[in-house]
């Protein structure tokens, strides 16, 4: 593919899934995956999975993944058109709903469209985290890893920057191999 | 929007957007959002915190990023789209910078023993904390009206990650329906 090819097809699948993304980044892992992975063949399984612990590990939003799949894909320019492609369109759709907020807030259906999307949401996310254990957990090792990854963010505050921090020690520590 | 009144603080600045925004985006390991409330809310009270809820809400409704979301309401009301400019740059532009860095290092030296063995061990663990928040966002649906949400999380899931469809299809064809049974159950109860 050439690099402009791959532009293009970074451009128009960021920016479908920019205005697809009810509940932001995490729902529309799968599909990143799929097209990143499966379709256009620009990384492998693994790659997926680190470039995901490193956007997770980096502060800030967690879209970034979207910056490094663009990154790994074609370079700087597609780091910045996925980046713009995946912003983009959900802001300006933001920035022109935000303006007539006021006069719908209490309506029936703007409540049910959220009570609606709720639950699909959380199958994507759901399917999120399918996609990301199936291509990081490649032994028991790091399936127990990511199981007490689990269990300590679901039934603890501990900010999960401990939890990465942890699990990246003991990978140094050439236990998790 | 501009002429709402917020929590008695001054308007803000585009630069002081910038600057609020790009330290938001800067102190949020691990996620930005309840640093984005401690700022907005309690150090610069630009919002009060029914207005937070309430710009959240909107922002979660919305497709797209809901930290970036909020910047740009927060923006707007302000001043205007230089507001929401400001305040999206302001939240984005270092995040995305670092971990282009990040992404460089990762191709020079991920090949490497102790980084690849160290990427493990990161993969692994952010997968744990996606199993965690998925678990967190379905159990207060799963409480409150199971039977409604089970069918929908069930089938959005077997369809995305079991049979691979393209997840926009399958929001297509499954949103309307969701909305639609939230829309007569939420009538039925009136």
């Amino acid at each position: 593919m050439k690099t402009s090819d791959t532009l293009v097809a970074l451009a128009v699948q960021f920016t479908a899934l920019s205005l697809v993304a009810f509940g932001g980044a995490n729902a529309v892992i799968p599909e990143m995956h799929r097209q990143a992975v499966d379709v256009n063949h620009w990384m492998t399984n693994q790659d997926f999975a680190a470039l995901f612990a490193i956007a997770q590990a980096a502060p800030g939003p967690n879209f970034l993944v979207t910056t490094l799949i663009g990154w790994k894909a074609a370079g700087l320019a597609g780091a910045l058109v996925a980046t713009a492609a995946m912003c983009g369109p959900s802001c300006l759709l933001t920035f022109w709903v935000a303006r007539a907020w006021d006069r719908y807030r209490e309506t029936a259906w703007r409540s049910a469209i959220g009570a609606g999307l709720a639950p699909v949401t959380v199958g994507f996310v759901c399917s999120s985290a399918f996609v990301l254990v199936r291509a990081a957990d490649t032994g028991w090792k790091l399936a127990i890893v990511t199981a007490a990854s689990a269990g300590v963010a679901y039934f603890t505050k501990l900010n999960p920057l401990w939890c990465l921090l942890a699990a990246g020690i003991l990978g140094v520590l050439g236990l998790l191999a | 929007m501009t002429d709402r009144p917020t929590a008695g603080a001054p308007t803000p600045t585009a630069w002081a957007l910038f600057v609020t925004f790009f330290t938001i985006a800067l102190s949020g390991f691990g996620g930005t959002l309840p640093f984005a409330r401690r700022t907005l809310v309690e150090r610069k009270a630009w919002l009060t915190p029914e207005d937070f809820t309430e710009t959240l809400s909107l922002c979660q409704t919305l497709p797209g990023p809901n930290i970036v979301n909020m910047s740009i309401v927060v923006g707007a009301r302000a001043c205007g789209w230089r507001g929401s400019v400001a305040a999206s740059v302001g939240l984005v532009g270092a995040p995305v910078i670092i971990v282009i860095v990040l992404g460089m290092l990762y191709s020079r030296f991920g090949a490497l023993g102790m980084v690849r063995h160290a990427l493990l061990g990161l993969g692994a663990s952010a997968s744990g904390l996606i199993v965690a928040t998925a678990a967190r966002m379905a159990e207060p649906l799963l409480r409150g009206r199971p039977w409604l949400a089970a069918p929908f999380i069930l089938v959005a899931f077997a369809a995305v990650a079991i049979l691979r469809l393209p997840l926009p299809y399958v929001l297509v064809v499954l949103g309307p329906l969701s909305i639609a049974a939230a829309w007569f159950w939420k009538r039925n109860r009136a």
